[in-house]
């Protein structure tokens, strides 16, 4: 039997303890199980889906494939974290007007995968959207609503509609 | 405490020397899924994520080298002054799992795994790339074939931790190809890196054989025939020759003969690309 660690982890700008934990578990597992943050999925567990990505750092990244004990130290965000207050973001806006939401459950995720590339590219191309929301996947939409999600968010922000 | 996160190269070689059996991990992406599944159960592990001189990389075009730290993430070789000097590198790269794992995973895991279908190693062999090792008292450096001894085995020793990579810049054209299931996100099947340095054609393989395979003789031969001279025709043979140096076998990813085929088809492109013809 492994010992069992007690760490400190950054989520959302606060501190989390986290207490006698096995340190091979995920970042994803001691979210949801550890710390309530259930907002981030667990599909694959092996960093395909993208249904549980999380910034580390600023990277967007699977938190299924972060070992969570050596994530101490840094910065993680989750998408609860995404608006202070909790209500949502103009992406998630966009996802529930645009009919990107069918099962939800790779939405997270995407909304994530979403933020990371508009936040840092305003004017992606239609290979960039794609190249970046190609760790995400989704089962349900074909992509087609989600791309229309992306589009409506980048006019908006451009106050080209509203 | 069984998860060390060292902040110095001095302090992680420490660590390594008391504990010779950690795990060293930098993103995770590869050990991660291991634990995931239950076919790892790590006692000790030293992150390296913290440690300042894995994350430098840098391009010398006056030494004609280029050094890559081993927790630098594939995200960075994929663009920038990293691309631009080493194209086939920054092509493998973007191969790489999903933007997600690129964003975590390094040459360092890559090359500690050793796996015959890590997707950098095929460019590492074929531009004959350095690899840095270091331990609490020593620093050694290797070629890539002396690296890498067989499927999912180097030559690193217990107390070593792979501290980066060199890799010369090539004067000539540098390319990458994979073949998988599909187009993203897939393990590689087949894949092969041509460069050319002063006239001189290296191709290397990787998912074909026990290691990545430098193909010496298909080499020689085309090297002997001379590029100038490379049309439809010869470089079909090359892809021939290519094929027969390679060693693929049968497993749940793919046949050998599927393997055998494919690696010649990408041999002919790349040459034809790297003449371009």
């Amino acid at each position: 039997m492994s010992e069992l660690e007690h760490y400190t982890l950054t989520i959302n700008g606060e501190s989390r303890d986290v207490l006698d934990a096995w340190i091979g578990e995920s970042l994803l597992y001691v979210l949801r199980e550890r710390l309530g943050l259930p907002g981030s999925k667990g599909a694959c567990e092996q960093g395909e889906c993208g249904s549980c990505t999380v910034y580390v750092d600023n990277a967007a990244v699977c938190s299924c494939l972060v070992m969570a004990a050596t994530a101490v130290g840094t910065q993680i965000a989750t998408v609860e974290g995404l608006n202070e207050d909790g209500s949502l973001t103009d992406v998630q806006e966009a996802f529930v007007t645009e009919g990107a939401v069918q099962c939800g459950f790779c939405t997270p995720g995407l909304v994530m995968a979403v933020h990371h590339l508009l936040d840092h590219n305003d004017s992606p191309s239609e290979q960039e959207i794609k190249e970046a929301l190609s760790g995400n996947i989704c089962r349900c939409t074909g992509y087609g609503r989600i791309f229309a999600a992306v589009d409506t968010v980048i006019s908006v922000r451009k106050g080209i509609s509203s | 405490m069984p998860v060390f996160i060292p902040s110095s190269l001095n302090e992680a070689t420490q660590l390594l020397s008391s504990n010779p059996s950690a795990h060293l991990v930098t993103g995770g992406t590869d050990l991660m899924v291991e634990v995931n599944f239950n076919h790892r159960h790590p006692e000790t592990v030293i992150a390296l994520r913290n440690v300042p001189e894995f994350q430098l990389w840098n391009v010398d075009h006056t030494a004609g080298l280029v050094h890559i730290g081993s927790s630098v993430p594939y995200a960075t070789m994929e663009h920038g002054d990293l691309a631009t000097a080493l194209p086939a590198l920054a092509e493998a790269a973007r191969t790489v799992g999903s933007p997600q794992i690129r964003a975590a995973g390094s040459l360092g895991g890559n090359l500690g795994t050793c796996s015959p279908a890590g997707d950098s190693l095929p460019v590492l062999s074929a531009l004959d790339a350095v690899v840095h090792l270091q331990t609490s008292t020593s620093t050694r450096s290797i070629t890539f074939a002396e690296f890498m001894v067989g499927p999912k085995k180097n030559s690193r020793l217990p107390d070593e931790i792979i501290t980066g990579v060199s890799i010369p810049i090539t004067n000539g054209w540098q390319g990458y190809a994979k073949v998988g299931v599909r187009n993203a996100m897939v393990i590689s099947v087949a894949s092969v890196c041509l460069a050319i340095h002063d006239g001189q054609v290296r191709v290397a393989l990787g998912s074909v054989g026990p290691t990545i395979i430098r193909c010496t003789e298909s080499e020689n031969w085309i090297n002997s025939v001379g590029l100038e001279n490379v049309d439809h025709s010869l470089a079909q043979e090359f892809g021939e020759r290519v094929r027969a140096e390679s060693r693929p076998i049968d497993d749940h990813r793919s046949t050998a003969e599927y393997r055998r085929h494919a690696v010649g088809v990408l041999a002919t492109r790349l040459l034809l690309r790297g003449v371009q013809k």
